[in-house]
């Protein structure tokens, strides 16, 4: 499978997807006005990922904004990670949030309580 | 008499105002009212998570506005610009402001007020519940809007949204928003 690859913006996240090495990672910002155009093709990516994924996949995501458009498309990225767990693969979210985020630590709990995937919490001290 | 817009603009126009807009409003402005704050808040003397929250919270804000502009009907339409929103933000004694508005139907307030009152009806707790709800059982629109921006901007202030709806013209009204964000909550 072709990794994917894409540099950020100043209202789209930087997005590495890699399927030799089982890292998912997403970064930055993902504000933009129609965030399903973006988050399309990924979400195309890990349904073709979920056919044959590694025994562990690790999931970083480290946002330092993301609107509630995106949080919707960032549901369904982790709705297939969930579909890749529950087919006893491991898979390992890590949540980081900025230190005194607690905005940011509290989207994160809201979507361990909804995806059934460990989330790993991780507070980034400067 | 009809509601006037670019008196009430002006009114808003008080405080410590960082930005004050009326017009068009777009992707671009949207961006440039961002890129604009980021630069501002920069220079400012304050926690870094109320910055963030500033941010957030107009990013939604402006993110509303944007799915949900009424265009006017052709013969109200000369005063103004297509896609005609105001935008003002301020700072009063620490406390930010941001207020939005735009046109509205008559038909559409019922279903607007509704929610926002049912928002502000809510604990944190249950706000929590409710955003939580949407983000898991509703799609999103054809607009990209989830109906979530106003469930998240009511979380992450802690405060109540204010609103007004101003008869225009016609079946036309003017939908304010106000929104606080301070340091206690």
């Amino acid at each position: 499978m072709e990794p994917i690859s894409i540099e950020g913006t100043t209202k789209t996240p930087i997005v590495k997807f890699d399927a030799g090495s089982g890292k998912i990672e997403i970064k930055g910002r993902s504000i933009p006005e129609n965030s399903i155009e973006f988050y399309r093709p990924l979400v195309d990516w890990l349904e073709e990922y979920s056919k044959s994924p590694l025994d562990k996949t690790t999931v970083n995501v480290q946002l330092e904004y993301f609107n509630t458009s995106s949080s919707k498309c960032i549901l369904d990225v982790f709705k297939k990670l969930e579909a890749i767990h529950k087919a006893k693969n491991e898979v390992v979210i890590n949540w980081y949030y900025e230190e005194d985020d607690e905005d940011m630590l509290e989207a994160g709990e809201d979507y361990e309580s909804i995806i059934r995937v460990p989330f790993k919490m991780i507070e980034i001290v400067e | 008499m009809s509601f006037d817009v670019h008196e009430y603009f002006s009114k808003l126009n008080g405080g410590d105002v960082l930005i004050a807009y009326k017009g068009s409003i777009t992707t671009d402005l949207i961006n440039n009212v961002l890129e604009e704050i980021e630069d501002k808040m920069d220079g400012v003397d304050e926690q870094a998570k109320i910055k963030k929250k500033v941010y957030n919270v107009l990013v939604e804000s402006l993110q509303n506005l944007y799915h949900h502009i009424e265009e006017l009907p052709e013969k109200l339409k000369d005063d103004f610009e297509s896609k005609f929103g105001i935008l003002v933000i301020s700072r009063e004694n620490e406390v930010y402001r941001i207020s939005t508005g735009n046109f509205i139907s008559s038909e559409k307030i019922k279903f607007l007020k509704d929610k926002i009152d049912k928002i502000n009806s809510l604990s944190r707790d249950e706000l929590k519940d409710m955003y939580k709800f949407i983000l898991n059982h509703q799609k999103l629109s054809a607009k990209g809007g989830g109906g979530l921006g106003l469930v998240d901007i009511a979380r992450k202030t802690g405060n109540k949204l204010e609103y007004t709806f101003q008869h225009f013209q016609d079946d036309y009204y003017f939908f304010n928003l106000d929104v606080y964000i301070s340091e206690e909550n």
